[in-house]
């Protein structure tokens, strides 16, 4: 069987902003995510995380490589995935109800039944009666809820999601986290979740791939994650196990970490 | 201060600067200090009393009505033919690349140069009817209905948009529910000065040429050296304009009721 999602040497390159040299964010990537797997993607920052999710989206064009997408080369946009950003993705101008039936809408869908719908995706995940409030009204744990059910309502076959709770508190993101898990192993997806946060990644995932520091990101390691479903991330990270995957999984990244954070902090003094 | 209390010294100041008018000017009351004659001061800035009363004797025999249907007309319809215009050639040059960089130094001389000149223009083109002078409004509102949408469309929210994308808008979906939505928002915020630029180019219009309207009512005024009629023109004007003022505050608290209000960010 296919996989979901087939990165095959992806390598890609930016021209350069005032004449400095070309920048190759990612080099080589060969990655693939089975149907239905939850991989997270770790890495240290500015490595290029957002550049491959970007390219299974089809929002940018990889300069060399192919992406397959359950097997078919993806060319345009990847109508078959959904993106959750890491940013604020929500129309301010369309209250939530109104958010999370825009894709109903573009596709042409009837009115009476997206409204449905989208009601129905709104108390599922815990915000029903909240349809009428604007992006503005709602806290950001609420915001991240509305985006979840706007991407979800879509039944997307592949999830990308940027690092979509790094910006909640410590204890909103584990509400959403398992939320997430919940609404994934009701009906499991393939999920490509980016995140710098390495308990987030084991606590989620069935597998963990580690990148390189930027320029020329590539993979240097994969963990799989054995840990028993259902999960709750709170109680995970208590087992025994997480602690000894913790352990080499941070073994492996360490010094990419401390090459990034050398590289941002000569590029400061610079 | 609570609010009633603000509101009575507001009052409280204008009855103060209307004292002081009336006691300057008024023949006879104070003894000529800066002129020999005592009408002097009269005559060259009125009488609030006298004002008043010309103002009074306008509304009462109703000739300032045809006035000010004819300024708020050409106010309105400057206004909305200056946002369409702008509204569309917003969007155009703000989604084109091409159009904007071909375009670009026109748009910046045509703006910088000083509008009220195409006034006389406008009477040959138009006649001395209301059109010219809302083709004088529209002059001044396009702009900064233009400058305002070009702003929005360049500065939507890249997020959002490839959002929308990934949501499976097309093309045109994004135009209408992204980049018009956007651009509206810059659009209404401009939407006090746009309104007043509307005003400004019915009565400047009017002033310089016209058969009716305020701004004709003050240039009658002002060639028969009647002063007191000048200022009570003026006085109305300011009325007339905060009452637009406070029709766009309504309008806009209803279209924008999706953006952060300043009490809903910093309550007090």
């Amino acid at each position: 069987m296919a996989a979901a999602v087939g990165f095959e040497s992806i390598t890609c390159t930016f021209a350069a902003r005032e004449g400095g040299r070309p920048y190759t964010a990612v080099k080589d990537v060969t990655l693939s995510i089975a149907e239905g797997e939850f991989v997270s993607v770790v890495g240290p920052t500015g490595c290029g995380k957002s550049t491959l999710l970007n390219v299974a989206a089809g929002l940018l064009r990889p300069s060399s490589g192919t992406t397959r997408i359950f097997g078919e080369p993806l060319a345009g946009i990847n109508r078959r995935a959904g993106y959750m950003f890491q940013a604020e993705a929500l129309m301010p101008w369309r209250n939530a109800l109104a958010n999370v039936t825009a894709g109903l809408e573009f596709r042409g869908a009837d009115r009476a039944e997206a409204r449905s719908r989208g009601e129905e995706w709104l108390a599922r995940v815990g915000l029903s009666g909240f349809g009428d409030r604007y992006p503005h009204q709602l806290s950001g744990g609420m915001r991240k809820r509305v985006s979840l059910a706007q991407m979800l309502i879509l039944d997307p076959q592949i999830l990308l999601m940027d690092e979509p709770f790094s910006a909640l508190d410590i204890q909103t993101r584990q509400l959403m986290e398992n939320e997430l898990l919940e609404l994934w192993s009701a009906n499991r997806k393939s999920v490509v979740f980016i995140t710098h946060d390495l308990e987030e990644a084991i606590s989620l995932s069935d597998r963990v791939v580690v990148l390189s520091a930027g320029p020329e990101t590539h993979p240097i390691g994969e963990f799989p994650i054995g840990l028993p479903r259902p999960r709750d991330v709170a109680e995970v990270r208590l087992a025994p196990g997480f602690i000894a995957l913790h352990d080499r999984i941070w073994h492996s990244m360490k010094a990419e970490v401390l090459k990034g954070y050398a590289q941002t902090r000569n590029r400061v003094a610079a | 201060m609570k609010r009633s209390t603000v509101r009575l010294w507001q009052a409280l100041i204008a009855v103060l600067v209307f004292v002081a008018w009336q006691v300057l000017t008024q023949p006879g009351l104070v003894p000529p200090f800066v002129w020999d004659n005592p009408d002097r001061a009269a005559f060259f800035f009125g009488e609030p009393v006298k004002m008043l009363k010309v103002a009074w004797t306008w509304f009462a025999d109703g000739t300032i009505y045809k006035h000010l249907w004819v300024t708020l007309q050409e106010t309105v319809l400057a206004f909305v033919i200056g946002a369409v215009l702008g509204l569309g050639t917003g969007l155009w040059l703000g989604l084109s690349s091409t159009a904007s960089a071909l375009l670009d130094p026109y748009i910046t001389a045509m703006n910088a140069m000083p509008r009220v000149v195409l006034a006389p223009i406008f009477m040959v083109w138009f006649g001395l009817g209301i059109w010219s002078k809302v083709a004088l409004g529209v002059t001044l509102v396009y702009f900064i209905v233009f400058f305002n949408v070009y702003q929005g469309v360049k500065e939507v929210s890249p997020v959002v948009l490839n959002n929308s994308v990934m949501l499976g808008a097309s093309r045109r979906q994004l135009l209408r529910h992204v980049y018009l939505p956007s651009a509206t928002s810059w659009l209404f915020s401009s939407l006090h000065t746009s309104v007043g630029m509307a005003f400004v180019g019915a009565v400047v219009g009017e002033y310089l040429g016209s058969a009716s309207g305020v701004g004709y009512l003050i240039q009658q005024a002002e060639g028969a050296f009647d002063i007191n009629a000048v200022f009570a023109g003026i006085l109305i004007l300011t009325a007339f304009a905060l009452v637009l003022d406070y029709a766009v505050t309504q309008a806009e608290r209803r279209l924008l009721r999706w953006r952060p209000a300043q009490s809903e960010v910093e309550p007090l």
